[in-house]
C-alpha cells in the first residue's frame, strides 16, 4: 500500500544516485588519506571516462562486455539461479568465435563470418552453461558451486587447446594468429568517419550494437512470453511453479543456454572486435563484474545498460586516473570500484526506507 | 645534493621543453611492479637510472589487455620515448601502437617484434636454468629435485626444459618432479598454491625446489624453509627473501635491459633490433651473495664456472624448448 506512493523516480533514480554519491565521497577520503585531492582525482576520473571523444568510446567498450554478462547473470537471476559462471561461459565463447574466425577467414566473405561466429559464441557458451544446468536440473548439485568449478576447467581448456594446438609457431606469446581483416568486427569510428562522424580512436565496435539488441530480446524474452512467464514463476516461487504444472528442470537448463550464450557473446567484442586472435585471459574478471551490474541493474535490461556504462565509466576513467597521478595506483581505483559495489549492491538499504517514508509522509500530508 | 636536484630540475624543464621530448615511460605487465621477481627486477633498472640521472621515468601499469594499448598510446602521443614495454603478453599491443608511431621509440622484453623503431630483447632462460639445475643436483642428497612453474606456457617450460637438462648433467639418474602452478594469469601470484606444490614434491623425497614462478615462488621459499630445504629463486636475486635456504636464485637481468635501454637512449646510440641476452652477455646468470655462501662449497663453485664456461664456448649446447617446442635433448 505504501509502495503505490512513492514516485517512482525515487527509486529508479534519486537512491542509486544518492548510493553513488556516497561511495565517491567515501572514495575521496581514501584519496585524501593518501595524500591526494579527491577534487582533482574525481576531476580526472570524470573527464577520463567521458570528457573527450575516444574516451566515451572506451567507456562503451568495457560497457559492451559487461552488457552481455549482467544480461546472463540477470536472465539466470530471473528464474532463482545464481550463474557464477560467466566468465568460464565468456571464455569458450571467445572460443566458438575463435575457432570460427581462424577457419573461415582465409575462405569466406564478412557477412558469412559474422552470423557464423554470433552463433559460435552462442553455442559455445551455451553449452557451457549446460552442463551445470543439467547437473542443477537432474541432479540437484548447486549450481553456484558448478558453475564456479567451470570456469576453472574453462582457463585449463584454454590454456590446454591454445599452448597445445592452436598457438602461432615461433611466437612467445601464447596466441593464435592474428584473423585476416575480413574477420574483424568493424570498428564504430571506421564505420561513423564516411558520414563525417569523428568519435575518436577507440576499440568500440559493431559488438556494442549486439549488446543493445540483446537487452531489446531479453526485454520481449523474460517479461512478453509465455516461457518468460515461467521462468519468473520459477524464480519467484519454485514450489508454486511446480504445481501450475511447470516443467521446471526444462525452465532451468533453458534459462542457463541463454545465460551462458549472452555471456559467450563478450567473446565477440573481444576476440572478433578488439584483439583480433584467440588469446589467453581475455576475459579479465568481466563475468564477474557482470553480477555487480545485474544486481545494480536491478535485472533489468535498462538497468543493466546504465549499470554498464558507470561500471564502464570505473574502468576507463580509473585507469585515467592512475595514468594521470601515479601515486593512485590501480589498486586505489579498485577500492573505488569496490565501495560503489558496495554501496549500491550492498548497502542498498540504507536509505532506501528513510526517504521512502519521508516520501509517503508527504504524500500522506 | 642541491646541485643534483638543480640538475635534474634543469635536466627535465630541457627535456620536456624540446619538441622531441626523451623522456623515458616504462608499462609494467599486469601482475605490477611489486612481483618481487620479473616486473619488479625492470623496476629496478628504472630506479637505477632516475638514481643516477634524476631524471623521472614516467610508470604505467595497466590492469587488464585494453589498458595496455590504450596506456602504450597515451604515452606514445605525449611524446615519451623510449617507452620500455614488459612480457610477452605486451607483443601484440606494442606492435600496433609502435606502427602507428614511428618516431617513438619501444624496447619489448621478453618477445620479438620486427620494426625499425622497436629493440626486441630475449633471454636465453635455458642457459640459466641449466646452471642453476647443476646446481640444484650437486646439492641434491636424494637425487630427487623439483620445479614449480607459473602459468602453463611454453615461456616458463622453457625454464622447466633447462632447469631438467642441468640436472641430469650432473646426475644422470636424478628425478625431477615438476608442477605447474596453474593455467591463468594468477598461477604467476597464488604463494598459497606454491607452497603446497612444493611440500608435495618434499613429500616424494625432492631437497631442492626451483621455483619459475614469479609471486607464487615466495610460497615455495617459504615451504623450503618450514621443512629444512632448499629453493632456487628466479628473475629477481631472491637470495634475501629466505637466507640460509635460497641455494641461489636465477637472475634475469631485466634491470639492465630497461636500465641499458634508457642510458643509450639518452647517449643516441640506442638501436632496433632483436638483442639476445644469454650467459656470455651477462643476460643470465646465478646469484651469490653472503646469503648463500655458506650454502655453495668451493668445489661446486668450480664446477659451475667450468659449466658456464662450456656453455658460453658452446661445448655445452642447452636446448631450447620454445626452438620447438618440445624438451628432447
Amino acid at each position: 500500500m505504501s509502495q503505490a506512493k512513492v514516485p517512482a523516480w525515487v527509486n529508479v533514480a534519486l537512491i542509486p544516485i544518492l548510493n553513488i554519491l556516497l561511495a565517491f565521497l567515501v572514495s575521496g577520503l581514501v584519496i585524501l588519506a593518501i595524500g591526494e585531492n579527491p577534487i582533482e582525482a574525481a576531476g580526472y576520473l570524470i573527464y577520463g571516462a567521458f570528457g573527450y571523444d575516444e574516451g566515451i568510446g572506451y567507456t562503451l567498450y568495457y560497457a559492451t562486455n559487461l552488457i552481455f554478462t549482467g544480461l546472463a547473470v540477470s536472465v539466470a537471476f530471473k528464474g532463482g539461479l545464481f550463474n557464477i559462471g560467466g566468465e568460464g561461459q565468456a571464455y569458450i565463447g571467445g572460443l566458438g568465435v575463435g575457432l570460427i574466425c581462424l577457419s573461415l577467414d582465409h575462405t569466406m566473405p564478412f557477412y558469412v563470418i559474422a552470423p557464423l561466429a554470433i552463433i559460435g559464441a552462442a553455442v559455445f557458451g551455451a553449452a557451457w552453461g549446460y552442463i551445470p544446468a543439467y547437473l542443477q536440473a537432474r541432479r540437484g548439485s548447486h549450481i553456484v558451486i558448478t558453475t564456479i568449478m567451470f570456469n576453472f576447467i574453462a582457463s585449463s581448456l584454454m590454456v590446454y587447446l591454445i599452448v597445445n594446438w592452436l598457438k602461432e609457431d615461433g611466437r612467445m606469446a601464447p596466441n593464435s594468429r592474428t584473423f585476416e581483416e575480413n574477420a574483424w568486427l568493424p570498428y564504430l569510428h571506421e564505420l561513423l568517419s564516411p558520414l563525417g562522424i569523428d568519435i575518436g580512436d577507440s576499440p568500440l565496435n559493431l559488438a556494442f550494437i549486439w549488446a543493445l539488441l540483446c537487452c531489446v530480446f531479453v526485454w520481449g524474452l523474460v517479461w512478453h512470453t509465455r516461457w518468460g512467464y515461467q521462468l519468473r514463476t520459477l524464480g519467484t516461487n519454485p514450489t508454486a511453479a511446480r504445481y501450475a504444472g511447470i516443467d521446471t528442470a526444462k525452465v532451468t537448463i533453458w534459462a542457463m543456454l541463454i545465460s551462458g550464450g549472452l555471456a559467450g557473446f563478450v567473446g565477440l567484442n573481444e576476440i572478433m572486435g578488439v584483439n583480433h586472435n584467440l588469446l589467453l585471459n581475455f576475459t579479465a574478471g568481466y563475468g564477474f563484474a557482470g553480477i555487480a551490474v545485474a544486481l545494480m541493474g536491478r535485472n533489468s535490461p535498462i538497468g543493466i545498460i546504465l549499470a554498464a556504462i558507470l561500471f564502464g565509466a570505473l574502468y576507463q576513467g580509473g585507469a585515467e586516473l592512475a595514468f594521470e597521478i601515479p601515486t593512485i595506483t590501480p589498486e586505489i581505483v579498485v577500492v573505488i570500484q569496490g565501495l560503489v559495489i558496495l554501496f549500491s549492491g550492498a548497502l542498498e538499504h540504507m536509505f532506501k526506507d528513510r526517504i521512502e517514508g519521508f516520501f509517503i509522509r508527504r504524500a500522506v500530508a | 645534493m642541491k646541485a643534483v636536484f638543480l640538475a635534474s630540475i634543469t635536466a627535465l624543464a630541457v627535456s620536456s621543453s624540446l619538441a622531441q621530448a626523451a623522456d623515458p615511460a616504462v608499462v609494467y605487465d599486469q601482475a605490477g611492479k611489486f612481483d618481487k621477481s620479473f616486473n619488479e627486477g625492470v623496476f629496478n633498472g628504472v630506479k637505477q637510472y632516475t638514481a643516477e640521472t634524476g631524471i623521472q621515468v614516467r610508470e604505467f601499469e595497466p590492469k587488464n589487455e585494453a589498458q595496455v594499448e590504450q596506456g602504450l598510446r597515451r604515452l606514445a602521443k605525449r611524446g615519451y620515448s623510449p617507452i620500455v614495454t614488459v612480457g610477452f603478453n605486451m607483443t601484440s599491443a606494442v606492435e600496433k601502437v609502435a606502427k602507428d608511431f614511428p618516431n617513438i621509440n619501444f624496447t619489448l622484453i621478453d618477445g620479438v617484434i620486427e620494426l625499425p623503431n622497436v629493440q626486441s630483447v630475449v633471454f636465453k632462460e635455458h642457459e640459466g636454468s641449466f646452471i642453476v639445475g647443476a646446481l640444484a643436483a650437486m646439492a641434491s642428497k636424494t637425487d630427487t629435485v623439483g620445479f614449480v612453474g607459473g602459468m602453463d606456457i611454453p615461456l616458463v617450460r622453457k625454464f622447466g626444459c633447462g632447469y631438467e637438462q642441468g640436472v641430469k648433467y650432473t646426475t644422470s639418474n636424478a628425478t625431477v618432479l615438476q608442477n605447474m602452478t596453474g593455467s591463468t594469469g594468477a598461477a604467476f601470484n597464488d604463494p598459497t598454491k606454491g607452497s603446497e606444490l612444493a611440500k608435495s614434491q618434499f613429500s616424494k623425497g625432492a631437497d631442492v625446489v626451483f621455483a619459475a614462478a614469479g609471486g607464487t615462488g615466495i610460497g615455495v621459499y617459504q615451504a623450503a624453509k618450514d621443512e629444512g630445504k632448499f629453493a632456487i629463486g628466479v628473475d629477481s636475486n631472491q637470495n634475501h627473501i629466505q637466507p640460509g635456504t635460497m641455494l641461489t636464485s636465477m637472475v634475469k637481468r631485466v634491470d639492465q635491459a630497461a636500465y641499458k635501454t634508457y642510458k643509450d637512449a639518452a647517449a643516441g646510440t640506442w638501436k632496433p633490433g632483436l638483442v639476445v641476452l644469454g650467459l656470455a652477455e651477462g643476460g643470465v646468470d646465478w646469484a651469490q651473495d653472503e646469503n648463500n655462501a655458506s650454502l655453495i662449497s668451493a668445489d661446486m663453485k668450480a664446477k659451475i664456472s667450468d659449466i658456464r664456461a662450456k656453455i658460453i664456448s658452446g661445448e655445452i649446447q642447452v636446448h631450447d624448448y620454445m626452438s620447438d617446442n618440445t624438451c628432447n635433448y
